[in-house]
């Protein structure tokens, strides 16, 4: 298991996606943690599809993290597109009977695979968490938010559970696109995919069919770190999240193993 | 049908398949083949395109699950690829690799994967002629130095069994001749080489062996050399005067032999020991022949005979 951990490693650290992913990273998650600061007063909105988060809200013991739970979404998507690519590739690049000729047992390549763009994905997530909570500091004393409970034991524990729920919510994303990946075994075709779905047809549907969104994959795991402006839990999230990874996992672990490797 | 030359299934095959079958909904794509590559040869695997070559080599790499037979690869079943693809190194249709890695990491990639010394990278590198370039992309490689990469990689787990699916393809005539040594130098050592080509003068120069394939059934396994044997040979005579030509062929049917005039030459389907007779024959017909060769026909010439549609 280490040496294919190794191996897929040797791809992900390639510059172009390593500090490709990281870039887009630290510049989404900035952009998401000064917006909710600088556009505090603004009558737009400064959360997730123009939620309106207060000077209250953000001098919380959480508020030091809120800008890192909202960037969760957009760390999902790009972790999707991360895995999709990274399983896609090897069959587009013929190079998956390369790795089966040197491993041949299906299931541990697989996993193998997985935990390694699971370390890739806990690395952005670290990235991310070090840029907001920055970001979110050093603002806080420019819009006058009170900080008082930033810096408490209370806090560091929420710290740690945000953390785990955009990691959680990460991985869920990054699965599908695995699976999508190897489903489709076109990296253009599974990441425009999953795009389409999560950023536009989920959204129509949540915003015209009441009650949808609790069933819908992309809303349940973007909602697993931040609960606002959805009518559903986050038991409920994590439970629906569960299931999706559950299923997702087992055709993907289903397509590995019977498929014929023809390309 | 399968023409098989004085030779049985050996009990020390590197390969054995005994009646299998790929099919892909209607179609056989590999039909109940059976086959040995016996240990320690060069074993040319040859066929049109279409004609199950790849499916078979994929069947025996565990890529593609057979239909129906079985078949060993070193002694171990093809049901178990992980017992014998540690000893096995592959070439299949084309060197595959990742564009943005350098030749170098994109064989370390395959290395950490199978737990093979780093080490040994640079020394295939050198090997096949890359070394000065192993820090450039593979994307930047020409299709010679992307199939020399292919063929290191192959060579990684300094293997028992070397399965090359067309290793010469984009190769100029010198990288050519350095396969050809470079394998004659393997079996050397004891490998066994299972090799597939549609340069048919290469695997006649270098293959002892050889499975030979059409619509996916097998034609021909065993010897070259006995499969070239067995194939009747041609009596070429030539004389001076044109004119005698038609008298030449008038001989040759009245000894019982086909024969036809090709470039100024007459040529008659007879064993070698015709010449003799045909010769005398001729002298006491007052015809002086100015040349007088016995040919056997090449492999590709007969393969072309065994796989053609009449």
């Amino acid at each position: 298991m280490i040496r294919i951990f190794k191996s897929e490693w040797r791809k992900l650290r390639r510059p172009t996606l390593f500090l490709g992913t990281l870039a887009a990273v630290i510049g989404l998650t900035g952009l998401i943690s000064s917006l909710l600061f600088l556009l505090l007063d603004s009558e737009r909105g400064n959360g997730r599809e123009g939620m309106i988060i207060t000077r209250e809200t953000l001098a919380l013991p959480n508020g030091l993290y809120v800008g890192f739970a909202n960037s969760a979404g957009l760390l999902g998507v790009i972790a999707l597109c991360v895995f999709a690519a990274q399983t896609a590739i090897e069959y587009t690049n013929g190079t998956l009977r390369n790795l089966l000729v040197r491993e041949p047992r299906r299931l541990l390549l697989l996993a193998g695979k997985y935990l390694a763009m699971i370390s890739f994905a806990l690395i952005t997530v670290c990235f991310s968490a070090i840029v907001s909570v920055g970001i979110s500091a050093s603002l806080a004393n420019v819009k006058d938010v009170n900080t008082d409970l930033w810096y408490t034991s209370s806090a560091l524990s929420l710290f740690g559970s945000t953390f785990g729920n955009v990691l959680l919510s990460v991985i869920s994303y990054g699965t599908v696109g695995m699976t999508l990946g190897l489903l489709l075994r076109s990296p253009i075709s599974s990441i425009s995919i999953a795009l389409a779905w999560i950023l536009v047809v989920e959204n129509i549907l949540s915003a015209t069919v009441n009650g949808i969104s609790k069933w819908l994959p992309g809303q349940l795991m973007s909602s697993i770190p931040v609960q606002f402006g959805v009518d559903f839990s986050y038991s409920w999230a994590l439970f629906g999240s569960a299931t999706y990874l559950i299923i997702f996992g087992a055709v993907a672990v289903i397509l590995f193993k019977r498929r014929d490797v023809v390309n | 049908m399968c023409n098989s030359y004085n030779v049985l299934p050996s009990q020390n095959a590197a390969i054995s398949v005994t009646d299998l079958t790929k099919r892909y909904g209607e179609r056989n794509a590999v039909d109940h083949i059976s086959f040995d590559v016996p240990r320690g040869t060069i074993c040319g695997f040859v066929g049109p395109n279409g004609a199950g070559k790849t499916t078979t080599i994929r069947m025996l790499l565990g890529l593609v699950k057979p239909t129906t037979g079985a078949g060993t690869v070193l002694g171990e079943p093809l049901t178990h690829p992980e017992r014998f693809l540690g000893k096995v190194g592959a070439l299949i249709e084309g060197p595959a690799f990742y564009p943005a890695l350098s030749g170098r990491e994109n064989l370390k990639v395959l290395a950490t994967l199978g737990n093979f010394p780093h080490d040994r990278v640079d020394q295939l590198l050198d090997q096949v002629g890359l070394l000065d370039r192993a820090t450039s992309k593979f994307k930047t490689y020409s299709l010679g130095m992307k199939q020399r990469l292919g063929i290191a990689a192959a060579l990684l787990p300094s293997p028992e069994l070397l399965i090359l699916d067309e290793p010469t393809n984009g190769l100029d005539p010198a990288g050519i001749q350095e396969v050809r040594e470079l394998l004659g130098h393997l079996a050397g050592y004891g490998l066994t080489v299972l090799v597939s080509s549609h340069l048919l003068s290469e695997i006649e120069a270098i293959a002892d062996d050889l499975v030979m394939l059409r619509d996916g059934k097998v034609l021909f396994f065993g010897q070259t050399k006995a499969l070239l044997t067995a194939q009747q040979s041609t009596v070429i005579a030539s004389s001076s005067n044109p004119q005698d030509l038609a008298r030449l062929i008038e001989i040759a049917k009245n000894s019982g032999h086909q024969a036809q005039i090709v470039n100024e030459s007459v040529h008659v389907i007879a064993d070698a020991e015709f010449a003799a007779n045909f010769n005398k024959s001729a002298f006491e017909s007052g015809i002086i022949l100015s040349s007088l060769v016995t040919a056997r026909p090449t492999l590709e010439e007969t393969f072309f005979e065994l796989t053609s549609d009449n």
